[in-house]
């Protein structure tokens, strides 16, 4: 066979031409993904990006700048690895396409904005930092008059970032080592997230007294930092690399599993065995990461009364990054008087995609519009879901339509359904 | 062809800046529909969201004699939904709105871009569903499965899409709009719908269809039959028809596609079996019972190895998945292949079944079958690397000669997938010069210009009017026909 024109990408970590090639065009994945919901156009869905890196790889087009726009319009929510019947590894293909864009090209956007949020966001200190003069823009009555001038119109990109903030709670100090009650099944160590941390404080304090009830031993250990999912979804993946490699060793310690509550975060961190082959920790990180979900699946939880309607909104990389579904639903369920609704299309992204909300705030305001409606017409009172991110952006949504629906993710309404006192 | 700047301004203020696609990029990964072996580049792609809309660049088209490329979801398997001359590709997907559903009367109005299943999803739970069931049909649009006559697993029992379409509105290559049909059975005049369904956007654009709903039946049974060889599964298949009974759905499945759907769905179809038959009744309760104690036992009597039957919703979900889900699922084995739609009468099928095998050794190919034994309508999947010239050569051949054997024992080169530009070179082995230019003629009273779907469904035409010769259709550097 002839050799065809040269690759539009080239260096290491260059998107896999056969993982390309597995996708037999039949278009199952169309349906699924958000952004051919909303655009309905071909080259914004999952098989066109895929046809559309498969010509940079055989060299039919270069990286250009529309390519680049469509790639990045990308959620990354990988519906479409879970329509695909062929195994098409999206994720993986899309995170090496952006490092080879990330590379090669210099698009208009990625600019001080992006720079910014990729060095805050994926750094507990200096998000922490951050979040002190945050706080105080929210109590001294400044966000209200900021909101008030309109000033924010002219910026729409801060002014999503300025909308989705919540009121930002006191941090939460947690113990380095809280023992196991009962029965003892194990020893974990809790990965606390960056925006978790920060932001839902009390998941994670609430995460340990259920992981601790379920008779685990729980390890936090000091000092660590981001797992890199954002920048690994970003195709950042020297950065991606560094941040997992350093999480590994701070986390790689006496543990059976561990255990992270932010779906964002479990998805990338199992992803390490493929980005990072030559590292053994990261390997084993990667072989015992486990969401909070899992592990309490599997337990024994004494809950007592909690009457109330609630939805579970599928946070995308827990149902499609990491295929858990039933889990969830299945703990929710065990409350007493906790009545569990579906919600229509609950596994369609809410638009809030890392820092997607930030970078393309039409596309994920569209979708958030659509999950507010579907959480509307649900009839639930509390909407649960098991990412950050999807907290933020769904309370963010439901702010602006007035609604009283409460946020949570699934271990607060665990926690506190929980008969045994901390 | 390029587009004129003009033109393009033109089609710019018919749909809008958000409707045109005219980037490289966008205009590349319109160039091919699921039949990515026939690839040709729109010079624009319009994204039209009204009829009025579309009648507009149907009449801008047909004064400048560009030509029209109608497209739903691009789940074709024939070549239908690509620009084989460039051209305007019109996707209608963005019109995709259930316009009314009047259950009362039996049907329903939608748009063409509507997906097949979100019209049964959204009557279901009132017990109703819309019988036409294409294995793409969690994903391809109404509009397409009217323009090729879709088939589906049930169309057995129910009939094809033609059964289920009452009326059309449609705008025609001429540039008018015209109902075809309505809501009323028995229409006075001529069945210009029965014409125009099949059609593949060689008459023109379909921007509303009224179908038939019906009501879903009392109960379903779903079992699983193995066999050791595809002969005896074919003959249960036929034992099955000749005993009265009327599936509504019979489908089988080869090994080798029983191992790409297992590993790509999880379906949990028997490993081992070199054929499995998947049966499944519907109607009153006491009806499906009785059947299927006896489709069971017709089974067991040719040699079945187990019969295993769905026990609940769940895992018959799962079984159908495995089943609407083996064209994607064959990426695991190959990244291409040629998809046969071939039909024999269904008592040939063992006999078809021994040629194939046959064929398949002879050529060196591995084939996936996947297919409704009921109708006798084969699904071969030749597997290929389309990087090997070598190895295509070979799966053309073997899909030539299986074509030929089929419609020597009495079939027909396309059961439900249509023709497009895949098989127009194989019609005149099904039909004589007088049918072909009589079907010519047709076309010409909807589309005078010769604008709509060029090279589609009927072979290319020397020019209007002269006798039929066949004729190379004409398709981009590098493609094979």
């Amino acid at each position: 066979m002839a050799s065809g024109p040269a690759s539009a990408f080239t260096g290491p970590d260059a998107p896999d031409l056969d993982a390309l090639r597995k996708c037999v065009h039949c278009g199952i994945c169309l349906p699924q993904c958000p952004t051919y919901h909303v655009l309905g156009e071909e080259m914004d869905s999952p098989r066109g990006r895929l046809y559309l890196m498969r010509a940079a790889a055989e060299g039919r087009i270069a990286l250009t700048e529309t390519l680049g726009q469509h790639v990045d319009r990308c959620l990354g929510c990988r519906a479409c690895e879970t329509a695909c019947p062929s195994g098409v590894p999206f994720g993986q293909l899309l995170e090496a396409t952006r490092a080879q864009i990330e590379r090669h090209g210099t698009p208009a956007h990625r600019g001080l904005l992006t720079s910014f949020l990729y060095r805050v966001f994926p750094n507990p200190a200096r998000l922490g930092t951050l979040l002190g003069p945050l706080r105080l823009y929210q109590r001294s009555g400044l966000r209200r008059l900021v909101r008030v001038s309109g000033v924010l119109r002219l910026f729409p990109r801060l002014a999503a970032m300025e909308a989705m903030l919540p009121d930002l709670p006191r941090g939460v100090e947690l113990p380095e080592l809280t023992g196991a009650r009962g029965t003892r099944r194990g020893r974990v160590g809790l990965l606390t997230g960056c925006v978790q941390r920060h932001l839902y404080p009390h998941v994670n304090r609430d995460t340990v007294r259920l992981l601790s009830v379920a008779g685990y031993d729980v390890v936090v250990p000091r000092g660590q930092g981001c797992c890199g999912a954002l920048a690994l979804h970003a195709g950042r993946l020297e950065e991606f690399r560094g941040q997992a490699s350093a999480l590994a060793a701070s986390l790689g310690g006496e543990v059976d599993w561990i255990v992270t509550n932010a779906a964002g975060c479990g998805s990338a961190m199992k992803e390490y065995g493929h980005w990072l082959p030559d590292v053994p920790a990261a390997q084993a990180l990667a072989a015992r990461t486990r969401d909070v979900s899992e592990l309490l699946a599997g337990a024994h939880l004494p809950l007592g009364r909690l009457d109330a309607t609630v939805t579970y909104h599928d946070a995308c990389h827990l149902a499609h990054g990491q295929r858990i579904r039933t889990q969830p639903r299945d703990l929710l369920r065990r409350i007493p008087g906790l009545k569990l609704v579906e919600l229509m299309d609950s596994d369609l992204c809410c638009g809030s995609a890392g820092v997607y909300n930030v970078l393309e705030p039409g596309m994920a305001d569209a979708l958030l519009e659509r999950k507010v409606a579907r959480i509307l017409e649900s009839g639930a009172s509390i909407v649960a879901s098991g990412n950050p991110g999807c907290l933020l952006q769904i309370q963010k949504g439901l702010r602006a339509r007035g609604a009283a629906i409460e946020v949570v993710h699934p271990v607060d309404l665990l926690a506190r359904a929980l008969t045994e006192r901390a | 062809m390029a587009l004129t700047r003009k033109f393009v301004d033109e089609l710019r203020a018919i749909v809008g800046k958000d409707g045109l696609i005219v980037s490289d990029e966008g205009r590349l990964v319109y160039e091919c529909d699921m039949h990515t072996f026939y690839k040709g580049l729109p010079d624009a792609v319009v994204l039209p969201a009204t009829s009025a809309q579309v009648q507009a660049i149907a009449r801008a088209c047909r004064r400048e004699k560009i030509p029209i490329v109608p497209r739903g979801s691009g789940t074709g398997l024939i070549g239908g939904a690509m620009a084989a001359r460039g051209g305007v590709m019109v996707g209608l997907n963005r019109m995709n709105a259930i316009l009314e559903v009047d259950l009362p009367n039996r049907c329903a109005t939608v748009q063409p871009g509507l997906i097949n299943l979100w019209l049964t999803n959204a009557v279901r739970e009132r017990g109703w569903f819309f019988a036409p069931d294409p294995s793409s049909q969690m994903v391809s649009s109404i509009g397409g499965n009217v323009s090729t006559n879709a088939g589906g697993p049930h169309c057995l029992k129910y009939g094809i899409t033609t059964n289920h379409v009452l009326g059309l509105e449609l705008v025609t290559g001429s540039g008018e709009l015209v109902q075809l049909g309505g809501v009323v059975a028995d229409r006075p005049g001529y069945d210009l719908v029965g014409a125009a369904v099949g059609a593949e956007g060689t008459f023109g654009l379909v921007t509303a269809v009224t179908v038939r709903m019906l009501h879903a039946p009392e109960a379903v049974k779903t079992a699983l039959a193995s066999f050791t060889s595809m002969e005896a599964a074919a003959e249960a298949v036929s034992a099955i028809i000749a005993a009265g009974m009327l599936p509504a759905a019979l489908e089988m499945l080869d090994s080798v596609m029983i191992g790409a759907i297992n590993a790509g769905v999880g379906a949990g179809y028997p490993e081992g079996a070199a054929a499995v038959l998947l049966i499944e009744l519907d109607g009153p309760n006491a009806e499906v019972e009785a059947q299927a104690v006896r489709a069971a036992a017709i089974c067991r009597e040719r040699g079945a190895l187990a019969v295993r039957v769905a026990r609940d919703d769940a895992e018959r979900a799962l079984l159908w998945k495995g089943r609407k889900e083996a064209a994607g699922a064959v990426g695991r084995l190959a990244p291409t292949y040629l998809l046969q739609d071939a039909v024999v009468p269904r008592s040939k099928l063992p006999l078809i079944m021994r040629q194939m095998e046959e064929i398949a050794r002879r050529h060196g190919v591995l084939i996936a079958n996947v297919f409704h034994a009921g109708d006798g309508n084969l699904h071969p999947l030749i597997c290929y690397d389309d990087r090997s010239a070598e190895e295509l050569a070979r799966a053309k051949l073997a899909n030539e000669e299986l074509l030929e054997a089929a419609i020597a024992l009495g079939g027909s080169v396309t059961g439900e997938h249509g023709i497009g530009l895949d098989k127009a070179k194989n019609l005149p082995l099904q039909y004589a010069d007088a049918d072909l230019n009589f079907m010519y003629r047709l076309r010409g009273v909807f589309d005078p210009d010769r604008v709509m779907n060029p090279d589609k469904l009927l072979p290319a035409h020397p020019a209007c009017g002269e006798g039929f010769r066949p004729q190379r259709p004409v398709v981009p550097a590098g493609a094979w026909v």
